[in-house]
């Protein structure tokens, strides 16, 4: 079982994220479940989601405690919730942000990570370009299929035209795909680096 | 057709290929996306036939589903937590008129305190009103009990609740196997009401029935709830032959068999639960689960033949019957006749508090390891509870206990932190 846990605030599409991750791993042949972290959620209030994926039923019904990987869409929670709690040794963290880890103050905090699994994106850019609104969600989700090799960004693509209509789905896998393409990029280069 | 889709999506869905003629709505949550998307259904048309009726409250809700239903419509509405309790005189009188409504409750807890999340405290609060109540183990099992409740209802003439826990289910996405119009259809037969109010054969509904036969219609609802024990296993059944799958029917066992412990729960928890015996199974442990799917009526013989053999029984039950403990546990006692295994009730998950997996392996260890308390309340902080119960002795005014709590906790959890620096 692989475990997502996505911090954002209310408003930017957190609980959509997992909901578009649960489907694109469904279209994958895949079982997932994603729900939120229920509460009377308020646009600015730090809101938290969950996907879990597996190959088999998924029966656990627990909030995620020791996530695989961490999407964060606002990088003002990094000092404001423990995003990090539980995080597992060989997981991934992908912050959304035009910053670098030291330069956001959590560079010593990530030392013990595997360098290669964490990753940003400049994702509201991606979004303001592409969607024309600061809605990080679908870019993150391209980044994750990048940085993670979990999911396809294909799959990631379809996930979002089953979920919004034509016009919105356009531009938010235009986002996802050059979030996907950015990450790749950041790899490569930290590869040859 | 397999989908990935939310859990009341889902059940709109199957509801909506139930034929409902009549869907009476009131929002709250954590239902609100269930008639929500009746009603989206309703108005583009793809849920023809069908009057989508929003009503001013909870209590209109109810009423109006008693005159549909009563009219000979199959009727249909969901609420939940306040808005069930708001509904409750209706509520009896669906049960006491006979009347085969089915609703869904997307179980929440009741204030006060004020809560929206989720436990069973809702749907326990009417386990006596008459009225079958079901529960699903997940959104599949969800959306295919509204199929087998419209057949149950309708075939005793009984309403039919399907509990479905708050957000936990309705507010989760994973994967469903929608069934097709023609499987339901080929289940479901058309309604065929046994009383109607038709100008054609006038007759009145609701009589006024004193001493001299209030006794025999209360001993028929119940003689009905036994009917309903003997049918729901082949109801049960006839569906697993149309869709391919098992859901519902009166308990579900899982490594029971030879278990010397055996936890009963209802619900999502189940799940976890599960999860959490296999893994004690691997470390050799005797233990297994009976699901609770029909509370009411209450499967006594059922639930009898499965514990039968157990040596300690743990109820987990996500509601307090305040003043006793537990509710299950209390109607699990029934079931053990002459078995004089251990019976503990674990509340748990009040309010929304998580039920994990590490409290579970925790509790159920210290039932086999006989240290558990016959009642007690997974993962309370005694700190907290000491704290204010103290105050309470020094001081008169001691003030509302809700906001103590809070304070306490933002108090304690700052300590706490300030330990860590």
């Amino acid at each position: 079982m692989f475990q997502i846990r996505v911090h954002g605030r209310g408003g930017q599409g957190v609980v959509t994220a997992a909901e578009l991750l649960s489907i694109a791993a469904f279209d994958e042949g895949r079982h997932a479940q994603a729900f939120p972290s229920f509460g009377s959620e308020r646009t600015g209030a730090p809101v938290v989601a969950y996907c879990r994926i597996d190959d088999k039923e998924i029966r656990l019904r627990e909030p995620i405690m020791q996530p695989d990987a961490l999407i964060i869409q606002d990088p003002t929670l990094l000092h404001q919730v423990d995003v990090f709690a539980g995080l597992v040794a060989e997981g991934y963290i992908l912050i959304n942000t035009t910053r670098t880890f030291a330069a956001l103050g959590v560079g010593e905090f990530v030392k013990s990570f595997h360098a290669e699994r964490l990753c940003t994106v400049p994702a509201s850019e991606l979004a303001m370009k592409h969607i024309g609104r600061p809605l990080p969600n679908a870019a993150l989700l391209g980044g994750f299929a990048a940085v993670s090799g979990r999911i396809a960004i294909e799959s990631v693509e379809l996930a979002i035209r089953q979920k919004f209509p034509e016009k919105v789905a356009a531009g938010n896998c235009a986002a996802a795909r050059a979030a996907y393409d950015h990450v790749k990029r950041e790899i490569a280069e930290s590869v040859h680096a | 057709m397999l989908k990935q889709t939310e859990g009341s999506r889902a059940v709109a869905e199957a509801v909506a290929l139930c034929r409902p003629e009549v869907i009476c709505a009131y929002p709250i949550s954590p239902q609100t996306h269930i008639v929500e998307a009746l009603g989206e259904q309703v108005k583009s048309g793809a849920l023809v036939n069908c009057e989508f009726i929003n009503v001013e409250s909870e209590f209109a809700a109810m009423s109006v589903a008693i005159g549909a239903s009563a009219a000979g419509a199959r009727a249909y509405t969901a609420t939940a937590s306040q808005g069930l309790l708001f509904m409750a005189e209706a509520v009896f009188n669906a049960a006491g008129l006979g009347l085969p409504i089915v609703m869904t409750v997307a179980n929440r807890a009741i204030g006060a305190p004020i809560n929206i999340w989720n436990d069973h405290t809702d749907a326990m609060s009417q386990r006596d009103c008459g009225w079958i109540q079901l529960f699903a183990e997940n959104n599949q099992e969800a959306l295919d009990l509204h199929i087998q409740a419209f057949r149950l209802a309708e075939e005793l003439s009984v309403p039919v609740m399907v509990c479905m826990d708050g957000f936990i289910l309705t507010h989760a996405y994973e994967r469903v196997d929608m069934p097709t119009q023609e499987q339901v259809d080929t289940y479901l037969p058309p309604y065929a009401p046994r009383q109607i109010l038709d100008p054609a054969e006038p007759v009145s509904i609701g009589a006024m029935v004193g001493p001299e036969a209030f006794m025999e219609v209360r001993y028929l609802a119940h003689a009905k709830q036994m009917q309903a024990i003997e049918l729901i296993p082949g109801y049960a059944e006839e569906f697993r032959g149309v869709f391919g799958r098992d859901s519902g029917g009166l308990i579900h066992t899982y490594r029971a068999d030879d278990a010397e412990t055996i936890v009963v729960a209802l619900g999502s928890v189940l799940g976890t639960v599960k999860d959490t015996v296999d893994e004690m199974r691997e470390r050799g442990i005797s233990i297994g689960v009976l699901g609770i799917a029909c509370f009411r009526p209450w499967p006594l013989l059922a639930v009898r033949a499965v514990l039968a053999g157990a040596k300690r029984v743990v109820v987990l039950e996500k509601s307090l019957a305040v003043g006793l403990g537990g509710i299950v546990s209390a109607n699990v006692e029934t079931s053990l006749a002459a078995n004089t295994c251990e019976l503990y009730a674990v509340i748990a998950g009040l309010g929304g508090r998580p039920i994990t997996r590490a409290s579970l392996h925790r509790v159920f260890g210290e039932a086999i390891a006989g240290k558990l308390a016959h009642l007690s309340f997974l993962d309370l902080d005694h700190t907290i509870v000491d704290r204010v119960l103290a105050r309470e002795q020094q001081t008169r005014r001691s003030g509302p206990i809700a906001e103590a709590v809070l304070r306490d906790i933002a108090a304690v959890s700052g300590l706490r932190a300030k330990d860590q620096t």
